[in-house]
């Protein structure tokens, strides 16, 4: 398979198979069937990319000349390999899942779920293929819309208003400002492409370069940024699966992906680091990742806490793209992996516990752990990725993002890192703690109940993962040195 | 034989709508056989305008003598890539229109009726198509009435009462307009003592101090700017398209302003010519002001609308803001801007009228209460609303996002940084007034109303649907649009080739 058709086809399979899952949906196992091979097709297709990439291959395909000039077009390079291999690798995994959880939990109106999971998914990967910011804002536009019936899955009054939030702040954010940044940067450079070590070097100065920098991050509304954060919370009505591949993987990771993608191959950065346009932003990013710890802290339901953890989390990688040096972004495409892992290892975990035991409440949960060890054990796993503790993965990047602040001399944001990572232990360890050594309450069963199979295979493999990537990080580095060396 | 019609080819696409109007009353009797005749007019038409479009792209303008009668004496039509476009949608939609008609008409006008129902939209469309190819300007006064004259007739055939009071605030409002017009051609007239367009175009530098040329200028923008909608002139509007039948307001939401818009064009460019209209008087300022009064108004507006055809009316007063601001910078991005946004416009309000007029049959109701929960019985329609919605804001893969994407570039270029992020925050407020409908059609528990429907009939998806997928056609492959709409641009720029 040459590496163009491959890419095509990863977006198009998922896109397509939305219809022939929609036409199966009387028969759920077939339906599942269509959806679970699309998702290891994909996987084989993005994973056979992996060699070239490495190699230094960097293929490209011009889909369609939208504008004179302007082309719809993919291009594969180390950073979107890494999101890419992510999104697929746990698009499969979410599947099994769902599959447990949509019908143990006799959720209405699978088959819109599954068809927009789909569509959700091509987009994710068109946003990773991105070749220019055109493309990747084109994706970044469907994904926004296709996963809003995933958001407002329920149909509640709630869902509704969770809907018009996520709607508003993404479409607002997006339109209002990344629009307006990326036609703002045609019209200065005449180019949209991603290049390596940057278009806008030179072509614009200090002061424009921070607003227009600006404009960037707040609107890619997707990362989460203090204050556009609020419809990651409001989004946690989705479905649990929703919340774990969407909102641990495919639409946060994509923001945080644009962000790292306008960092390192619109402006370069070097010339953000000569031109300090990033500074004033990096606060924003370090405060995010406080007060975004600050609130998880206070959160009861154990879905709100993540939400808030993930707000906190992305911003690591928000701050390593701004940091601007080379280790730091290494650091920041590591934590997209890793992050992913954990962050959905936990929201596994969350949904196995709203199947088996219907807890949604962290206060009720107290030796809940005796019922269901298992979910219990992974969510300690994917709680010690999150805080960067070894055997995990999280390990890794959050060592990388340090020694990026070292090198870009933002002492204080080491010592935020740090912090952070005290605020996780406080908010994420007492879960699985409490619910181990606690006194039961009343309503929990003795015996063991766990969730159904499926999810129980899904945690597996993912809680696995974090460990798999602690011991064996090799290949997710040299993916994400590649992309720190774009500095060079 | 094919070579004689060949060169009589801007005749017949006045003459062969023209002609067809009396035939409808004539058949009167077969009210289908008048439909299939009218539909088979206006697919004539569009392949009369692709021919005109091809010919003129490959060899340059075309004059066309009225009768033999040479120019400037005889009427000229004469044909060049700007009113091959807009011949080319206001044909285009007339074909999608007329198949949709046939099922939606019945639900207005009484049987017997019919066929007058279809020799206004005949005469109307003659109207059109001949303000658009002639190359006079009294020409114009005339077609412009037929036009008018057959549109109030048409808004006068709605549903409800209210129908004839909106018809009838279109008629004083389009009357004045129209009396302007003519003093304007009258001044012209005056100071140059000729009525063909180019031959004005000739004349007029010699006069360019004269303040009846002024004078008639002003009155040339009012009366067009009453034709077009321009805010504060477009109170006739929201009425007049709310009430009308479903089919006529596809229609002329979708034409009517654009031919006015480009009669604006013709003026301001190929007849007075750019340098009085923007540097003797201040038309580009005027014409700013207004264009961004109207498109944060009309999308303000349109957010409290509880009548949803009325809503798309104010979207259109807004829309109409954002040809009229390209149109106001002068330049040729400016002017590539408005010309895409005329044909994305069409396509896009033609699609979510259509939309509203397949509610209406179902539901004889377009108040958004009514409207609750019929996402879910009519998935097919609420589709291709949500689609014609998410052109409207301008997401991406749409023809909303390429127009936006060239006004904003336009406005950028010429360094009014104020002006882009009007015309992004207008797109905001899209989201708002598109997306209460949706919520509501989705979300709600269905009104008495709702829980009867059943999806739309076939012979009004079908139209409905080739709209909305030329909606994302054209969002995807702009060769086509954008291409003429660049030569178009360009030929305006330059005044007369």
């Amino acid at each position: 398979m040459s590496p163009l058709g491959a890419m095509q086809l990863a977006v198009a399979l998922p896109a397509a198979a939305s219809l022939p899952i929609a036409v199966t949906g009387r028969f759920p196992n077939l339906r599942e069937a269509v959806t679970l091979i699309t998702a290891l097709a994909v996987l084989v297709l993005v994973g056979s990319e992996v060699p070239g990439v490495l190699a230094g291959d960097r293929p490209e395909i011009t889909l369609i000349e939208f504008l004179p000039g302007l082309a719809l077009m993919f291009r594969l390079e180390p950073l979107g390999m890494i999101f890419a291999l992510v999104a697929s690798f746990l698009w499969l995994v979410t599947s099994i899942y769902s599959i447990g959880y949509m019908r143990g939990h006799h959720e209405q109106n699978q088959t819109r779920f599954y068809v927009c999971f789909a569509i959700s998914i091509a987009s994710a990967l068109g946003v990773a293929f991105a070749g220019n910011m055109l493309t990747l804002f084109t994706a970044y536009e469907v994904l926004s819309i296709s996963t809003y019936p995933l958001v407002t899955h329920a149909g509640t009054e709630e869902a509704r208003r969770a809907g018009r939030v996520y709607l508003g702040i993404l479409l607002g954010t997006s339109i209002g400002f990344q629009l307006l940044a990326i036609l703002w940067t045609w019209n200065i450079t005449g180019s949209l492409d991603f290049r390596e070590g940057g278009l806008l070097a030179g072509q614009i100065d200090g002061p424009a370069a921070a607003v227009l920098l600006a404009l960037y991050v707040f609107g890619i509304g997707k990362a989460a940024v203090m204050p556009f954060h609020r419809w990651l919370p409001a989004a946690m009505v989705a479905p649990t699966p929703v919340s774990a591949l969407l909102h641990a993987v495919a639409v946060v990771k994509s923001g945080v992906f644009a962000i790292l993608k306008v960092c390192v191959y619109l402006f370069g950065l070097d010339f953000l680091t000569s031109t300090g346009a990033s500074d004033w932003l990096l606060y924003f990013a370090g405060a995010t990742i406080l007060v975004g710890s600050l609130v998880a802290m206070r959160k009861d339901n154990l879905k709100a806490r993540l939400a808030y953890s993930t707000i906190s989390q992305l911003s690591y990688i928000v701050a390593g793209a701004l940091l601007a040096s080379s280790l730091a972004a290494t650091g920041a495409a590591m934590h997209i992996a890793m992050h992913a892992f954990g962050k959905i290892t936990l929201f596994f975990c969350a949904g196995a516990i709203l199947v088996a035991a219907h807890k949604t409440e962290i206060s009720q949960m107290d030796g809940l752990g005796r019922a269901m060890p298992l979910t219990f054990a992974a969510f300690f796993i994917g709680s010690l990725s999150i805080i960067g503790l070894p055997p995990t993965g999280g390990t890794w990047s959050k060592f990388y993002l340090a020694m990026g602040a070292l090198e870009a001399g933002q002492f204080w944001m080491l010592i935020v890192l740090m912090v952070s990572s005290v605020l996780n232990i406080v908010y994420l360890l007492p879960i699985p703690i409490r619910a181990f050594l606690a006194r039961p309450a009343e309503d929990v069963p003795d015996k063991v109940k766990e969730a159904p199979l499926p999810c129980l295979i899904a945690i597996g493999v993912t809680s696995l993962g974090c460990l798999v990537l602690f011991f064996y990080p090799d290949l997710l580095y040299q993916l994400a040195r590649l992309v720190g060396a774009g500095a060079g | 034989m094919g070579n004689v019609f060949a060169n009589d080819l801007p005749a017949l696409q006045v003459v062969v709508p023209l002609l067809s109007a009396p035939l409808c009353l004539v058949l009167a009797r077969w009210p289908r056989l008048v439909w299939a005749l009218c539909t088979a007019v206006t697919w004539a038409a569009l392949a009369i305008a692709v021919s005109l479009l091809k010919s003129v792209l490959a060899d340059g303008p075309i004059s066309y003598a009225m009768g033999g009668w040479a120019a400037p004496w005889g009427i000229e039509y004469r044909i060049d890539v700007v009113n091959a476009y807009v011949a080319l949608i206001v044909t285009g939609i007339a074909s999608v229109v007329l198949p949709y008609a046939y099922t939606s008409a019945a639900l207005y006008i009484r049987d017997d009726r019919i066929p007058l129902f279809y020799a206004l939209m005949m005469l109307c469309f003659t109207g059109l198509l001949g303000m658009t190819v002639t190359g006079d300007a009294f020409n114009v006064f005339v077609f412009l009435e037929i036009s008018s004259l057959s549109m109030y007739g048409l808004i006068s055939l709605g549903q409800d009462r209210r129908a004839l009071t909106a018809a009838f605030q279109y008629l004083v409002m389009g009357t004045i307009g129209g009396t302007f017009v003519l003093i304007g051609i009258g001044f012209l007239y005056v100071v140059t003592g000729t009525l063909n367009m180019a031959d004005l175009a000739a004349r007029l530098p010699e006069v360019t101090q004269l303040r009846t040329l002024h004078t008639a200028f002003a009155f040339l923008v009012v009366g067009i700017g009453l034709k077009l909608a321009m805010f504060p002139l477009h109170l006739w509007l929201p009425n007049a398209y709310a009430y009308a039948p479903s089919p006529a307001t596809v229609f002329i939401a979708a034409t009517a302003t654009k031919v006015a818009v480009y009669i604006l064009l013709r003026f301001v460019f190929t007849v007075i010519g750019p340098e009085i209209a923007y540097q003797d008087l201040p038309f580009g300022e005027i014409a700013m002001v207004l264009a961004v009064l109207g498109l944060l108004t009309g999308s303000f507006v349109a957010i409290f609308q509880r009548n949803i055809k009325r809503m798309l009316a104010y979207s259109s007063v807004a829309q109409i803001g954002y040809i009229l601001l390209g149109i106001s910078l002068a330049t040729v991005m400016g002017l590539e801007a408005s010309l895409l946004h005329l044909f994305n416009h069409a396509l896009m309000k033609g699609a979510l009228f259509m939309a509203m007029g397949c509610f209406f049959y179902r539901i004889r109701s377009s108040r958004i209460e009514d409207l609750a929960g019929i996402g879910r019985r009519m998935p097919w329609t609420f589709a291709a609303f949500v689609i014609g919605g998410l052109s409207l804001i301008g997401v991406p893969l749409t023809v909303g996002f390429v127009s936006k994407w060239y006004l904003v570039l336009a406005s950028l270029q010429e360094g009014y940084w104020a002006l882009a992020v009007l015309i992004l925050v207008g797109s905001l407020l899209a989201v708002i007034y598109v997306w209460r409908v949706v919520e509501a059609a989705w979300f709600a528990t269905p009104s008495a109303r709702a829980a009867e429907a059943r999806e739309a009939p076939l012979a009004m998806l079908i139209p409905m649907w080739i709209l909305v997928l030329a909606n994302l056609y054209f969002g995807i492959n702009t060769d086509l649009t954008v291409g003429v709409a660049e030569l178009a641009a360009g030929t305006l720029m330059r005044g007369l080739p």
